[in-house]
């Protein structure tokens, strides 16, 4: 016993350096694998207000491009409301309770931003006090963002599609083949789809959309273009590179989308998965 | 021994905030990004209780983490570079400097360049290594550590000159 004690003793250092190790590798682990990253995020109370604080004052340098870019949204939305057919427009007004409202949009302030590592998050300013729960999806007016990870209180983290664990549902625009959208770590300016089908009619330039599948994202959203393709190594299928619409290095406000009906959709998928 | 202890924690508080508030947000050429934080550990006075700094190590990367959601990589690779760093002392001092009195205020630049490269680049190396995750991807980890750690090593160099007590 006596000898075991000094043994210790002796490799103090030794054993705290093993134990801390562990323990950081066991958190690193616990980082690559989706909705387990619960000890160390960035959602909680101290690092939401030190990048609360700092995006106080930084916020002010963009404020003329982010007025330019709501500019441009208003432009969007108001040539959409105004070329479409005003007794569609009235029956929506006058009917309540509409059979397609059920997404609800939430908007948000980036606090933090990161895209250089091969995990990226961000860092938004609302949290369970503004009814944002996990799995709820982010985007901008120009296409998609990512996907809510953790929440606080007050903030909440998001899974950045710039990550190799993301994985989202698109599929083309104008058919409705499906893919993954995923991410190989090399530019911030693309993503890659897989997965799609060879007979799909794959061309340079064509829109990327999200796809129904998800109960995360509405059908539709914009993602980006296909900027060039290839067929995969097992001949299958195609690995797409999308140049994303959103430039994913300069994201100042987003959209929260939360899908009233999801945990419907979950629960009727549920017996099939078994 | 009070006025070393609130030295070192002001240090620590003002590394991590800087750190995450400006030099991760850097940026250049899309990837680079100074790890500056490390300071601590290089600059951590040599005589001082070996359990605690290692400790200390693993908070500060451990804070550096938090901030970044980035797991628990920044915690091992600070552990690593403050448990083998007495090895590095002797290695860049020479046995002739009793490495338990180095002042770093006082020492060669080269002596300093050669301590600092040897555990900023282990530091990034281990960093990265396990931010990536996929042996497949060793080009992309050599590359990072490469371009992020002159970045680093660069930064270092400047600010403890900047910041050294005036010698004249």
């Amino acid at each position: 016993m006596q000898q075991i004690i000094n043994f210790v003793l002796r490799n103090k250092t030794f054993l705290v350096f093993l134990l801390l190790f562990g323990l950081s590798l066991f958190f690193t682990i616990q980082s690559h694998s989706y909705h387990k990253s619960k000890f160390i995020n960035s959602s909680n109370v101290v690092t939401g207000t030190a990048y609360k604080t700092a995006n106080g004052i930084g916020k002010y340098f963009s404020l003329g491009k982010e007025n330019k870019a709501l500019l441009e949204e208003n432009r969007m939305l108001k040539s959409i409301v105004h070329n479409m057919d005003m007794d569609t427009l009235r029956l929506d007004y006058i009917d309540s309770v509409r059979l397609d409202s059920h997404f609800k949009f939430r908007t948000a302030d980036v606090y933090k931003n990161s895209y250089s590592q091969t995990a990226n998050y961000l860092t938004i300013n609302k949290g369970e006090k503004d009814h944002i729960k996990i799995d709820h999806g982010v985007i901008t007016s120009q296409g998609i963002v990512g996907i809510i990870e953790n929440t606080s209180q007050n903030f909440s983290s998001v899974l950045s599609i710039l990550n190799t664990r993301s994985r989202i549902n698109a599929q083309l625009k104008k058919t409705n083949h499906i893919g993954s959208l995923v991410w190989n770590t090399e530019s911030a300016e693309f993503a890659q789809l897989i997965d799609i089908s060879k007979f799909a009619p794959v061309a340079i330039g064509d829109t990327i959309i999200t796809g129904g599948q998800s109960t995360i994202f509405p059908k539709g959203i914009l993602i980006g273009t296909i900027n060039s393709f290839k067929i995969d190594t097992g001949g299958d299928t195609y690995i797409v590179n999308v140049k994303l619409f959103n430039d994913m290095t300069n994201i100042g406000h987003v959209y929260v989308i939360e899908n009233l009906q999801a945990s419907e959709i979950r629960s009727l998928q549920k017996p099939k998965d078994d | 021994m009070t006025k070393l202890t609130l030295n070192m924690t002001a240090r620590f508080v003002v590394l991590v905030l800087v750190q995450v508030l400006i030099f991760n947000h850097i940026d250049f050429m899309g990837y680079i990004n100074p790890y500056v934080y490390v300071l601590f550990v290089l600059l951590y006075p040599a005589n001082n209780n070996r359990t605690l700094f290692i400790f200390l190590a693993f908070l500060l990367g451990l804070c550096v983490d938090v901030f970044s959601d980035s797991g628990g990589v920044h915690a091992a690779a600070c552990l690593t570079i403050a448990y083998i760093r007495p090895v590095f002392l002797k290695f860049s001092f020479g046995t002739v400097y009793d490495y338990q009195s180095i002042k770093f205020d006082q020492i060669d630049f080269g002596n300093k360049l050669t301590y600092f490269s040897a555990l900023v680049f282990i530091h990034h190396l281990i960093m990265f290594s396990l931010e990536i995750f996929n042996i497949s991807k060793i080009i992309l980890i050599l590359e990072k550590t490469l371009f992020s750690g002159i970045f680093t090593i660069l930064l270092c160099l400047i600010i403890t000159i900047l910041f050294s007590p005036k010698r004249k």
